[in-house]
């Protein structure tokens, strides 16, 4: 299949024009040795040789719509309304490109203005970006935006060790080269009062999440009085969330947070092995130009109508070039969109009940398999959609018979990221699990612990 | 157009200085307040805040640029013009008078005697706009 | 008529959702830690579903027609990549997941790995880096890996051409690494005397992007090479022009050590609004061992290790290597990469093969040239010679005070997306013009019919540009407005 439209006569007439004889020829600047190398590459296959192919390789995975799964940590299986796909599969706004020639581009802008308004409604922040490419690279960011409002010169950052393994990894990895220490989540048993003890006035941030990686809603009382304690040094708050808990929970805006971010993955966006996903990032107005990404503004035109634009460019790459507050260009924007669907879908009670139901049947099934012999819940309550579950077996095993005898997929094996949590699975419920299937599971793994 | 007046010099950078006894009034150009187009915001520094001569001490951004200011001559901030805050386009407007930007306590007065007079610095402009500048 | 906000539709009580009961025994919520209140809209399916094609309705898009920007490779968007990428199997997949159940998974990446580095003549390659400018970023920290490893810790100069997309400055500078630019000569090439005078012991390496923003192929890339890896440089390649190239030439083989694709521009992946992209990078054997992990890697049957044994597909298997970048500058991002863009890509080079991928770079470069003599009628060039897969036209007209900008607006009231403007930054009133290998001779033929007539009415009308457009769903919009208000969200 070829997508190029010319005919032979066609290119004939091209590169008469041109003034060459053939293409080739517009290659002269190539050097010579290098130029038309033989390229290995399979032969061509037509649409339905590729798409056989392509579900050939499909059908070799165990996929949440065919089995039942109860892996979270960090991607989620929701359910996600019809209308999203609907939507989003239009492909004015799939084959649109970043909206720099505003005018043309009000589908875009005026999806991510609503956007930012929706995020802002949900953490309770006043303004909110276009998008970062995940919650990992969120939190990095955030780290460097906290950086720069202390205006580069503290260079101490605290890290809660309760914030997803790969969200501290990514911001390490950006803050190579940049003299800033991340401290405080080499203890697993730090908790937020023993961090804000460790405050001083060298450090920029200090960063929490809720509910935690291992599940644990953060009570809203303790976040307020630790938001305290790090205003009195002059540093900011960050708070990493869980977008569905936000259904529910009292949002970070609310408790004094100066920077939000997260994994809007579970905002009608498909697990997706993975990616793509949706890093959404809120602050204060007040540090609004050290915040990176793309922001949309609204404003008139010159018959004064009400349009948006893409506003404060000139923090980004494009015109900034060196001095920008980050290098990002391309975001996910396709993925905000979902998300801005989704949450538009659901709206205020819908969302609420999304989340009151993850949460019912989550504690439903902490509750059942407390019950099972060799099985112990670990979690302190209060817990959102995820817990963790200490088993009388490895948990590589446990997923294994549960995978080969029930078609289950089972939680994640918290042995590879908490040494001390030996034999531990990190269990998820959300509403798309049918209280049938928790049932099932229950009973799955008593018998496979036999 | 320059300021016409005796006490005052402008740094490559286009930001100009009026001495006013131990202090420097500092402000950015006509040709700079130009190049840049609409200000929208003035990133002001804090008092008592210290700078070295060419350190930047603050942005000034337009919808197509953001430009560090930078200090003319080392010294410590002590007074910002806070109405720049609801109104920047005073910068565009007046750059030499009300558009001001902060008062420094010069902590070497001979770096002053180095920045370019009037002359010196419209032939700076000239040469600049003949390479391309806009 | 602009669109109403979803919150200026929003009736309190409307509903728009269908959820089952919880179906469970209810919970007790712990006290204190529910919200009082979630302003979010309330509005019918129906409403919405209006709401958001109305929105569709005023968007551009490849899909409606032509969208010429420069280095964003706006071709077509092929529908088969779509239903690939929307199979359930892929997309239902947990990144957690073990291993043994997503062979596919797997399989696709450890596969398009290969493809990667056969296209760009690499030796290993990451899928990770979500969009280029973090392919960059990548590159770049594998850079100063690959010094520190040798001691060679002073070095903290990026040379960057003048003509160079702001991504690069940009990444350089929050790697704490300081930009020195290079001059380009009057041909477009980088300046080699400028080059050979930077280039010293300082220096961690050069970002070239060849061809480079202003289309053309570099007459020195071997050249470049030399001198830097003379200094004890990187060559870094940033692959946003790669359209041009496919089959034509292997950055690899002309000395680039590391490079980022971009699969959202090269690869017809969807650009979706602004994203997601994809941008893996590929790199020499010298450089393997600082790539992000895990790498995808393919055993045979007899060396699967026991648990994935049982669920071979094929004589072979698949997995992460933790392992092989044995330096790892660490993960730039959460799991794996973009995979679903990374379905779309891997379809399309199965789609064209070989043989289809050197046509699109041929007719990418044939239909670049064609427009190029037809629009140097009317403007005229940054440089008069054969370019890639684009070339920029200075955006002036003579006997009239009109600006790219004019021009670029104007256009869209003849039918046409704009092309860049202002970029780069080396010519004044720059349009930078990449057509794409899938649009035809006709649109070509149209497109430069309509610049001649705007040239036209540049001289005869110019008031028709400077308030242009006038044909779109909103006039020219008030951005010193946005900027110093500030309205970043709808009112609650």
């Amino acid at each position: 299949m070829s997508y190029t439209p010319h005919t032979t006569a066609q290119r004939q007439e091209m590169l008469r024009a041109i003034g060459v004889e053939e293409v080739a020829d517009l290659f002269a600047d190539v050097p010579a040795d290098h130029r038309f190398p033989t390229l290995e590459l399979p032969p061509p296959l037509s649409e339905m040789e590729v798409l056989a192919e392509l579900r050939e390789l499909a059908s070799w995975n165990a996929a949440a719509h065919e089995y039942t799964s109860f892996l979270g940590a960090g991607a989620y299986f929701h359910y996600v309304p019809s209308v999203v796909a609907a939507i989003v599969g239009r492909s004015e706004f799939y084959s649109a490109y970043t909206p720099y020639q505003a005018e043309i581009s009000q589908g875009t802008l005026q999806v991510a203005f609503e956007y930012q308004s929706m995020i802002c409604a949900l953490t309770g922040m006043e303004v909110a970006n276009a998008s970062h490419y995940d919650g990992g690279t969120a939190l990095a960011e955030s780290v460097i935006m906290a950086h720069n409002i202390a205006r580069g010169k503290r260079s101490r950052v605290l890290l809660s060790p309760t914030v997803h393994p790969e969200y501290r990894e990514v911001a390490r990895t950006y803050l190579q080269g940049t003299g800033i220490d991340l401290l405080g989540d080499a203890l697993p048993s730090n908790d937020l009062e023993e961090l804000a003890g460790q405050l001083d006035k060298n450090t920029s941030c200090l960063v929490v999440q809720s509910p935690t990686f291992l599940g644990e809603v953060l009570d809203p009382q303790r976040l307020r009085q630790l938001a305290e304690a790090v205003h009195a040094v002059g540093a900011v708050l960050v708070v990493a969330v869980d977008p569905i808990s936000l259904g529910l929970f009292v949002p970070p805006g609310e408790i004094g947070a100066d920077i939000v971010l997260g994994e809007g993955q579970a905002l009608g966006n498909a697990m997706n092995f993975g990616g793509p996903f949706l890093g959404f990032f809120a602050c204060r107005k007040a540090h609004v130009r050290r915040m990176a990404g793309r922001l949309a503004g609204q404003t008139v035109d010159v018959d004064g109508q009400r349009g948006f634009v893409l506003t404060l460019s000139t923090r980004e790459q494009h015109i900034r070039r060196e001095k920008a507050s980050s290098n990002i260009c391309t975001n996910q924007a396709l993925n905000a969109l979902t998300a801005a669907v989704y949450l538009a879908a659901l709206g205020r009670c819908g969302l609420r009940r999304v989340a009151e139901i993850c949460y019912h049947r989550a504690h439903y099934a902490a509750q059942q398999i407390g019950k099972l012999r060799g099985f112990e819940v670990l979690s302190p309550r209060p817990f959102f959609k995820e817990f963790v579950v200490r088993c009388p077996l490895a948990v590589a095993e446990l997923n294994e018979r549960l995978l080969e005898q029930h078609a289950i997929i089972g939680g994640f094996d918290l042995s590879a990221t908490h040494p001390h949590l030996k034999d531990c699975t990190l269990l998820c419920v959300t509403e798309a699990i049918a209280p049938s299937e928790i049932d099932r599971f229950v009973q799955a793994l008593a018998e496979v612990a036999r | 157009m320059a300021q016409n007046s005796e006490n005052m010099r402008y740094a490559k950078s286009h930001e100009w200085a009026r001495l006013e006894g131990e202090t420097i009034v500092v402000g950015i150009s006509d040709y700079a307040q130009e190049s840049l187009g609409d200000i929208v915001y003035v990133e002001l520094p804090e008092v008592d805040e210290e700078y070295d001569q060419g350190e930047a001490f603050g942005v000034v951004e337009s919808v197509k640029a953001t430009s560090d200011i930078y200090a003319p001559v080392g010294g410590t901030v002590l007074e910002v013009n806070e109405a720049l805050g609801d109104d920047p386009a005073v910068v565009n407007q007046d750059p030499y008078g009300e558009g001001w930007i902060v008062r420094f306590q010069m902590h070497d007065p001979t770096q002053y005697e180095g920045l370019l007079d009037e002359a010196a610095y419209d032939e700076h402009v000239q040469e600049e706009k003949a390479k391309g500048g806009h | 008529m602009s669109e109403p906000l979803l919150s200026e539709i929003s009736v309190p009580g409307r509903c728009g959702y269908s959820l089952p009961e919880a179906g469970v025994p209810e919970a007790e919520f712990p006290a204190g830690f529910v919200r009082q209140d979630l302003p979010l809209p309330e509005v019918s399916e129906s409403d919405l579903v209006r709401h958001y094609v109305h929105l569709s309705q005023v968007n551009w898009a490849v899909d409606v027609g032509f969208y010429p920007l420069g280095s964003c490779t706006m071709k077509y968007n092929p529908k088969v990549n779509e239903v690939a990428a929307a199979m359930p199997g892929f997309t239902q997949t947990h990144p957690y997941q073990p291993v043994y159940t997503v062979q596919g998974n797997l399989r696709l990446m450890w596969t398009l790995q290969e493809f990667l580095k056969e296209l760009g003549g690499f030796a290993a390659i990451s899928l990770q880096p979500a969009a280029g400018a973090q392919g960059e970023f990548t590159g770049i920290q594998m850079m100063r890996a690959y010094h520190y490893e040798r001691d060679d810790r002073d070095r903290n100069i990026v040379l960057i051409p003048d003509s160079a997309h702001g991504t690069n400055p940009a990444t350089s500078a929050m790697s704490g690494f300081r930009v020195v630019e290079v001059k380009s000569d009057a041909r477009g090439n980088v300046d080699l005397e400028d080059l050979r005078s930077k280039c010293d012991e300082r220096v961690v390496g050069l970002m070239l992007t060849n061809p480079n923003t202003l289309g053309l192929f570099d007459e020195y890339v071997l050249e470049i090479a030399e001198l830097v890896h003379g200094c004890g440089g990187l060559l870094y390649g940033d692959g946003a022009n790669f359209n041009a190239i496919m089959g034509i030439v292997r950055p690899g083989d002309l000395g680039i050590d590391v490079m980022h694709f971009n699969l959202h521009k090269t690869f017809s992946t969807p650009h979706g609004g602004g994203g997601p992209g994809s941008g893996p990078v590929g790199c020499t054997e010298a450089l393997a061992r600082y790539l992000p992990s895990p790498i995808v890697e393919r055993f045979r049957a007899d060396e699967c290790p026991g648990d994935v044994e049982g669920h071979r597909h094929t004589e072979e298997c698949f997995f992460f290597d933790w392992s092989t970048p044995a330096c790892s500058i660490g993960r730039v991002k959460t799991f794996y990469g973009q995979f679903g863009v990374l379905v779309r890509a891997y379809t399309y080079i199965r789609t064209l093969g070989a043989a289809g991928l050197r046509e699109v770079s041929e007719d990418a470069v044939l239909n670049a040239n064609y427009l190029q003599q037809l629009v140097k009628k009317t403007f005229s060039l940054s440089h008069d010679r054969h370019c890639m897969h684009e070339f920029v036209a200075i955006g002036r007209v003579e006997g009239s005070d009109v600006r790219a900008l004019d021009i670029a607006k104007r256009i869209i009231d003849y039918g046409f997306h704009p092309p860049t403007n202002y970029f780069p930054l080396i010519v004044p009133e720059a349009l930078m013009i990449e057509p794409t290998e899938t649009e035809s001779k006709e649109t070509l033929d149209a497109f430069a019919a309509a610049l001649a007539k705007i040239a036209e009415e540049a001289r005869t009308q110019p008031e028709l540009l400077h308030e242009a457009p006038h044909n779109a769903p909103v006039r020219r919009l008030d951005e010193v407005k946005a900027a110093k208000e500030l309205i970043l969200r709808w009112e609650n």
